[in-house]
């Protein structure tokens, strides 16, 4: 019989339950207030009073109103039929609530129970299976879409039966398996899985090193991120989070995009909404929005469901991942989950840690960032979950516990610069402290290597370490004056100040400019590269600045025109033209 | 406050502090409103049978013995086509003498728009100032604070955006405002032939501080009525967010939550975020546009009101007094408009986003040339001519008492750029050079 329970205590979105039977940590319960049903999830008990947050507002709610427990965690409904959805933190179809306002207490159903599916078999009859492993295969927007053994199940099991290919809704049995004692069990195309726990049905996760390609230079070239890899990307407000975030989430080589939009606002929610139904996947050349899952918990929406949130998107990138699919998973941004946290944590009157956020952030932080990674399923297929998160640090100071602790863990580090976005340097990437440590991997050297070029790392160190000089100069002359260096620290300064102007600043708004792709930003990068280690003509640092800006002028028409284009040539030759009126070398 | 039949009245307050008060009573919902010896308060915490109370107006005077009736709601508002025109307190109830406006009663701090409900905002408000609609256009549905010192005349400007925005309506919110200010806006409104279609809520200096915290529910409830029954476009001023976060803190160290950055209760960012997440562009024609004042203590953007602020809204407009031309300019760097490029270069000539950036580029420049020449080093012809720039633009474009269209504001700018640089300077497209350049 399930748990029942009655209110005995509110505060704010606190509620103390006197429960009448077992409950468990982060069960599921549902208290009734004035006719409506309001989700709750246990987060503390003792004795007989469970605390449970509840996932929206208490208004109104009093002492005697009833509980009623479901004997299971948050859990989402997986199936064919999530891609170009818009969730909120639940899981609920925003699409299918009424009105314009939310209304507190309604739920509605993840998944499609009409639509029929084009299914096909990939199992035969009497195929030893075990969780996870591929059954058949609908075709969701173009996505082979796995229907595979439900996560749930343990042990080995035997395909007993399969319907043949054809049309057939969620909710139809598309196989028979027979358990270890004989048991007959009927599959249809949904499972059920808790957010929190990591569905691990794989069989090895590999240190990843397949470069994803995102079309943003200062990732890619500078700092690449890789397939199954995890980054994150901290500034403070006005720098340019969001703008980044959502040229990697239109332009990455990903099959699937989650866009967690944790805490943030509704209106660039509504601008994904609104843009990427229109806009073209540069890679497939179908619509954005077809690979694409939104789980929105804007700011205004109630707290407690801000941190289910990112782990609902998160289970379902591993549930696309079982499938052997690429999965980019972006949280904007994780500050807002922590601060959910910290609300709750507060109310909950834990001793706090730094901030005031709780003690054990850390190690929240790393196991969810962990859930990321690079797959070889049982099968042997790949599959990833390459995720990256946004960090609001507050006053723009890094060192607070949030970025601290995901400075630990995450991989890639893309550090937006107050600075720079003051100088419209943008994306405001800062390319000294900035960093991917894939680029220490041999497994990722031997990759770029055969993939791009062999001399490819040599020249994006040798750009860093430009960056590193320009900027030691830039102060050098700050103190001593432009007459005070020699002519010569003017020309490495400006061949710093031409890195930075062609390669790492770009344009997210020119539809050129916003996407460049790996071949052009290797032909960029060798131009650029080959003029930096060239010798110039100068009498004076006037004469350089003159020359460099020249040459930064015309760089940016070429990055503005289409590569390979009438006009883009025209560009070349003109900075051809140029480079030979002063290059000795 | 009319007396229901068979309301229980208690009479026993087992404990008071400055801003709250507990007593033993059942039945009694969350967030309900209740009476405390005449005095408005809010239940904000119950324990079993122990009720807390929020007492808005403070707890000065009350008794042990007071007689506290729950009122069975939350805060409401009656909004209807009356409120127009009219000045209320932070209850709702008329502090011009007139009489009490009918109209439905809502619950105040109502529900969120559901974000796959709204649009994406896209008409322009236009200004006139070029700091404003050249370099941080604002849109209908955009949120978006003034972060100023207290000295400086953010009201002034707010009050000149809101005239000259073309609104049905505007909302004014006033949360700790001095009794002189109060009567500059409502001089500034009368005289303008605007104060029909003003809506205020007013707690100035003399009311007490945590009364406040209804203040932006009150106006953002008389906001949605007009926007979403009556598809207005509103504007909704909210002068000053700091005051309202401060009167949240005292009430938070009163129930003794741990205290996060700043002495501000962890909870900030929600309480701000929930606020300034009402301005909406509805898709029925209907807007809400909040456009706040944010005081910093000695341009501290760091401390948590303007910090949180900052990741909540769609930008914030800077105010700064420019000693080389003796006039208030809108900050180009610091300022934002985070929806500009949903209207520049779309509803405004498409030459607006880049002459935009190659201005700021320039005045940027113009900065590093004024730290040189303050350093004592020679200044190069190029560095001379970035300062003439900037002094220019700062008096032509920059200045708030500047009223251009924003075709005029693009003419001018192109003027400035013919008249000190050089095409390969200004790092715009060769095709805009081509058309716009002023020989």
């Amino acid at each position: 019989m399930a748990t029942k329970g009655i209110v005995r205590g509110i505060v704010s979105n606190l509620v103390t339950v006197e429960v009448d039977g077992p409950v468990s940590q982060n069960e599921i319960c549902y208290i009734s207030v004035g006719g409506v049903k309001l989700m709750a999830e246990v987060i503390k008990v003792i004795g007989k009073d469970a605390f449970v947050q509840v996932f929206e507002s208490t208004r109104g709610m009093r002492v005697g109103d009833e509980a009623e427990f479901e004997g299971h965690m948050l859990e989402v409904t997986l199936g064919p039929g999530m891609l170009s959805r818009n969730y909120d933190g639940l899981q609920n179809d925003l699409d299918k609530m009424d009105g314009v306002f939310l209304k507190r207490g309604e739920y509605t159903f993840a998944l499609d129970n009409d639509k029929l599916w084009d299914y096909k078999p990939l199992a035969k009859v009497g195929d030893t299976v075990t969780a996870g492993d591929w059954l058949g295969e609908v075709d969701e927007n173009f996505q082979p879409h796995k229907i595979m053994v439900p996560f749930t199940f343990k042990g080995t099991y035997t395909v007993k039966s399969l319907v043949e290919a054809g049309q057939y809704t969620i909710n139809q049995t598309i196989a028979v398996l027979t358990d270890e004692d004989g048991k007959d069990i009927d599959i249809n195309m949904i499972q059920r899985w808790p957010v929190k726990r990591a569905i691990t049905c794989y069989k090895e996760k590999p240190r990843p090193y397949k470069l994803l390609e995102t079309g943003v230079r200062t990732i890619d070239t500078v700092n690449p991120i890789v397939e199954g890899g995890t980054g994150f990307i901290p500034g403070p407000f006005g720098t340019g989070k969001t703008v980044l975030q959502h040229a990697i989430s239109k332009q990455a080589e990903a099959d699937i995009v989650i866009i967690a939009a944790c805490g943030e606002r509704a209106n660039e929610v509504v601008e994904i909404f609104t843009e990427f139904p229109e806009l073209i996947d540069p890679h497939t050349g179908r619509k954005l929005m077809e690979r694409t899952i939104i789980i929105a918990n804007t700011s205004n929406m109630p707290v407690a469901a801000r941190e289910a949130s990112v782990y609902t998107a998160m289970t379902l990138a591993e549930y696309y991942r079982s499938m052997g699919l690429k999965v980019l998973l972006m949280a904007d941004s994780t500050s807002r989950w922590a601060q959910a946290l910290r609300e709750m944590s507060n109310r909950l009157e834990e001793l706090p840690g730094p901030d005031a956020f709780p003690m054990d952030l850390s190690a929240i932080v790393a196991n969810f960032y962990a859930r990321a990674g690079f797959v070889h399923l049982n099968n042997g297929a790949t599959g990833s979950v390459t995720f990256i998160g946004t960090v609001s640090p507050a006053g723009g100071n890094l060192k607070e516990p949030v970025t601290e602790n995901t400075k630990k863990v995450a991989r890639c580090f893309y550090a937006l610069e107050q600075e720079r976005a003051d100088r419209k340097r943008y994306p405001a990437v800062n390319p000294i402290d900035s960093y991917s440590k894939y680029l220490e991997y041999p497994e990722f050297q031997e990759y770029i290597a055969k993939h791009i070029s062999p001399e490819w790392l040599d020249k994006v160190n040798e750009i860093k370490t430009r960056m590193l000089r320009g900027k030691e100069i830039a102060e050098q002359i700050n103190i001593l004056g432009d007459d005070g260096v020699p002519v010569e620290y003017h020309v490495t300064f400006w061949k710093s100040e031409l890195i930075d102007f062609v390669i790492l600043q770009q344009d997210a708004f020119d539809t050129v400019d916003a996407v460049t792709p790996l071949a052009r930003q290797e032909f960029m990068l060798d131009k650029v590269v080959k003029i930096c280690h060239a010798e110039f003509r100068f009498d004076t640092f006037l004469e350089v600045m003159e020359y460099f800006k020249q040459m930064i002028n015309i760089f940016k028409q070429m990055n503005y025109s289409e590569y390979e284009s009438d006009q883009f040539k025209k560009f070349n030759d003109q900075l051809d033209a140029l480079l030979a009126e002063r290059m000795e070398k | 406050m009319a007396t229901k039949a068979f309301q229980k009245i208690y009479t026993k307050i087992t404990q008071i502090t400055k801003a709250t008060c507990s007593l033993k009573a059942t039945g009694v919902g969350y967030d309900e409103l209740a009476s405390v010896d005449g005095k408005l308060a809010q239940v904000v915490k119950i324990i079993g049978d122990e009720v807390t109370l929020q007492v808005f107006s403070g707890t000065e005077g009350i008794r042990t013995n007071a007689e506290v009736v729950f009122m069975g709601k939350a805060p409401t508002l009656k909004v209807g086509d009356q409120l127009a025109g009219r000045f209320f307190n932070a209850y709702g109830d008329p502090i011009d003498g007139g009489p009490i406006p009918e109209g439905t009663e809502v619950e105040i701090g109502g529900p969120s728009v559901n974000p796959v409900r709204r649009k994406q905002p896209s008409e322009l408000i236009a200004t006139g100032i070029a700091g404003i609609d050249l370099n941080n256009t604002l849109v209908t549905g955009q949120k978006i604070p003034f972060f100023a010192d207290p000295d400086q005349p953010f009201n002034q400007v707010m009050a000149m955006v809101a005239l000259r925005a073309q609104s049905d309506k505007i909302i004014l919110g006033g949360m700790g405002m001095t009794n002189d200010d109060y009567l500059f806006f409502k001089n500034t409104f009368s005289n303008a032939g605007a104060l029909d279609r003003i809506v205020s809520f007013i707690n100035t200096t003399e009311d007490p501080s945590v009364e406040r915290i209804l203040i932006p529910d009150m106006a953002l409830s008389a906001a949605e009525y007009f926007a979403v029954q009556k598809n207005e476009k509103v504007l909704v001023l909210l002068t000053d967010m700091t005051n309202y976060a401060d009167a949240l803190a005292i009430v938070s160290n009163r129930m003794d939550q741990i205290p996060s950055k700043d002495s501000m209760p962890g909870s900030l960012y929600s309480d701000l975020a929930k606020i300034y997440e009402k301005a909406v562009q509805f898709p029925a024609g209907g807007s809400i546009t909040i456009i706040a004042v944010t005081t910093l203590s000695g341009g501290d953007i760091t401390h948590a009101v303007p910090d949180n602020t900052g990741y909540i809204t769609e930008g914030q407009l800077y105010l700064r007094r420019d000693s080389d031309v003796g006039k208030v300019i809108v900050d180009p760097f610091r300022s934002l408009s985070r929806l500009k490029q949903l209207v520049t270069g779309k509803k405004t000539r498409e030459d607006h986003p880049q002459v935009m950036n190659a201005a700021v580029r320039l005045y940027a420049d113009a900065a590093n040339a004024k730290t040189k020449m303050e350093n004592g080093f020679d200044l190069t012809d190029y560095d001379n001519r970035t300062l003439s720039f900037a002094k220019d633009y700062s008096e032509k474009l920059l200045a708030i008492d500047v009223n251009l269209d924003t075709t005029e504001m693009l003419d001018v700018a192109w003027g400035l750029f013919g008249e000190y640089f050089k095409p390969a300077e200004v790092n715009i497209k060769q095709e805009l050079v081509d058309k716009y350049w002023k020989k």
